[in-house]
């Protein structure tokens, strides 16, 4: 099938179990790295890290503010630090000390969602985050991230903890197939990973919308449409550059993210986008542009794929927004 | 008080089947949805039960007055057990809960007020109580009589906004508010007294200022005994610190870990369903 050319065959885990992998790996050869917990080791698969390093991991219960207060305590003092729980309160009920003790006052630690997005499903909207990408834009001085494969995962976690600085991993609990990218797969923060190139539509998505994104790009493919779909796994800072060069080249771009369709990606990209410059005529990109995402309302109940597909976040679903756009 | 303390509505022994009855349906629900939170629904039944059967002034026929009594269950995510007995109080058909945590159904896996005789949205940890000292300050304000109660986890304590809440409590003098902390000593990772002790819990609400009972959150007649004493003291708020066993009333669910939120396989329901049965028929044989 057409959509296996850029799927790598047996990418297999849960994105968050790669990053507690990748901790365990950076800890057993750096002593400051330190995972910070609370209650959350399961759903964050760090017992066998907690295991091994019982030194290096710092338990305080239900309590996510203090979890956060700790992290930046620790980072203050050289520690490499994770703060991990999951993203719906880690974002909501802890944003004072991100922005404060985080952000502000420029400390390196790494804050990790877990279980982001709507991978809670039918748990309800109290454990979805879909508020995290805006509120946490709006905020200066943090790096955020939502990768979209284990490779992604991975090359992030082991960037954050080199980075010295803020950053925000995003991770859900869907496992993720490999995703083979064009440009020779490289990661580094704030550069889109293009994953397939056509020059009828760029299709730019995070996290675990990305899988779906590339499928929809081998559905138009049969309609000899060619798309370009991008992994967007930074999100601030937003990869401008390739933006304005997809923009250039195609006539519809449409945005796909595991979020509220305020504050996100698509919101990101369309600021860019409406303050861009045509070279030619000076005037605004006219190329017609559609956020996919959660929309304002109560979520719909159900699994985390009953909510994307009730939202169209699914290969179908992405595949008509793009047909209904170029048709225009 | 609202309700006649000395007239209780079911006998002891009514109230124990109930328990029973409950139990069973928990984990029906539980199998069939494939999801819930298992070892704290039963740990919590006992306190559920004899609230809205003994205690609570609140039924679908009064869920609109400003009068009724408030219940809110700050543990949100034992939904199951509250959702069991809002339907055996007549708030919704109970055959509505086969569609717990399915598309599109209002039934998901934590409280929210699109189902009938659910108070408040809970599900994030740390919230039940500072929105009961609104409630509880409102009636205040307003002269009413209505209690509000609300049910916490032990390890839900650590969550700041409690102590937050504590605090304004007591400096209210809100003896219409009434705390019980499901003490089952056990929450995902570990015993709550390894994961960030809370002990001794007496002494802490007493500092806050706040009068405290203990009791075993699983024998009805001390939970009776507790509640009918509300409050326990005038011009302060009552916590009833409730000693139980996470998973209670099945034998391999009782103060394991994994039941935190396991869900039984078929073989494990039908064990369940065969030792919640032989209790129900010993209760039978004894007299009330
Ligand atoms: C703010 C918040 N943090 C974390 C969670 C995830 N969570 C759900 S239940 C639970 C453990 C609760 O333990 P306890 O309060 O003792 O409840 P019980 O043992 O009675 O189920 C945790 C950490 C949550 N629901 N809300």
């Amino acid at each position: 099938m057409a959509e296996q050319i850029h799927i790598e065959p047996g990418g297999d885990k849960p994105n968050q179990d790669v990053f507690a992998e990748t901790l365990q790996r950076l800890a057993a050869s750096d002593r400051n790295v330190i995972a910070v917990t609370s209650d959350s080791r399961g759903s964050g698969k760090l017992v066998p890290f907690g295991k091994q390093f019982p030194q290096q991991i710092v338990e305080v219960g239900i309590a996510e503010q203090n979890l956060v207060g700790v992290a930046a305590g620790l980072g203050s003092c050289g520690k490499k630090v994770f703060a991990v729980s999951p993203a719906c309160f880690l974002t909501a009920r802890s944003l004072e000390q991100i922005k404060n003790d985080i952000c502000y006052s420029n400390h390196p630690v790494t804050v990790v969602g877990i279980s982001a997005g709507v991978s809670y499903g039918a748990l309800g909207s109290t454990h979805h985050s879909l508020h995290d990408f805006a509120v946490l834009r709006a905020i200066n001085n943090i790096t955020i991230v939502a990768p979209a494969d284990n490779f992604e995962t991975e090359k992030a976690t082991e960037l954050a903890a080199a980075s010295g600085t803020p950053v925000y991993l995003r991770f859900g609990k869907k496992i993720m197939p490999a995703l083979k990218a064009k440009n020779n797969d490289s990661f580094v923060f704030g550069k889109g990973r293009i994953i397939t190139e056509g020059n009828d539509v760029a299709i730019i998505a995070n996290g675990e919308t990305v899988y779906p994104a590339v499928q929809a790009g081998a559905l138009l493919k049969e309609q000899n449409i060619e798309a370009t779909v991008v992994s967007m796994h930074t999100i601030k800072p937003l990869d401008t550059v390739l933006i304005e060069s997809l923009a250039r080249k195609c006539k519809a771009i449409v945005t796909v993210e595991e979020h509220s369709i305020y504050g996100g990606l698509g919101e990101a990209v369309a600021s860019f986008l409406m303050q861009l410059k045509s070279p030619s005529t000076g005037g605004v990109w006219g190329g017609s542009f559609k956020i996919i995402g959660i929309p304002d309302e109560y979520t719909v109940t159900g699994s985390q794929i009953e909510i994307f597909n009730h939202y169209g976040i699914s290969k179908e679903g992405i595949a008509s927004e793009v047909l209904k756009l170029i048709q225009q | 008080m609202v309700n006649g303390s000395n007239a209780f509505k079911m006998t002891s022994k009514e109230l124990k089947l109930k328990s029973v009855e409950y139990r069973k349906k928990i984990l029906k629900y539980i199998l069939q949805a494939k999801a819930g939170h298992t070892g704290g629904s039963l740990s919590a039944t006992d306190i559920l039960n004899v609230l809205y059967n003994d205690v609570l002034n609140v039924s679908p026929e009064n869920f609109a007055s400003p009068d009724r009594d408030r219940y809110v269950q700050s543990k949100g995510h034992c939904v199951e057990a509250l959702f069991v007995v809002l339907a055996d109080q007549g708030f919704f058909p109970e055959e509505e809960l086969n569609t717990l945590c399915k598309y599109q159904s209002h039934y998901i896996g934590h409280p929210t007020r699109k189902v009938k005789g659910v108070e408040q949205n809970t599900g994030a940890l740390g919230h039940g109580l500072p929105i009961c000292v609104g409630t509880a300050i409102a009636a205040k304000l307003d002269n009413k009589a209505y209690r509000v109660f609300t049910l916490m986890g032990d390890g839900e304590l650590p969550e700041g906004s409690n102590w937050e809440a504590a605090l304004s409590a007591a400096h209210y003098k809100l003896d219409n508010l009434c705390a019980i902390i499901d003490k089952n000593s056990l929450q995902i990772t570990a015993a709550t007294s390894d994961v960030m002790n809370t002990d001794p819990l007496d002494e802490k609400w007493k500092a806050f200022g706040w009068a405290v009972k203990e009791v075993n959150g699983n024998d009805i007649e001390e939970l009776r005994t507790a509640f009918n004493s509300l409050p326990f003291e005038k011009g302060k708020p009552s916590v009833i610190i409730a000693h139980t066993t996470k998973g209670k009333g099945v034998s391999f669910m009782e103060n394991e870990l994994k039941w935190h939120h396991g869900v039984p396989s078929k073989e494990q329901y039908e064990q369940a369903m065969e030792e919640l049965d032989a209790e129900r028929i010993n209760l039978e044989r004894l007299s009330n």
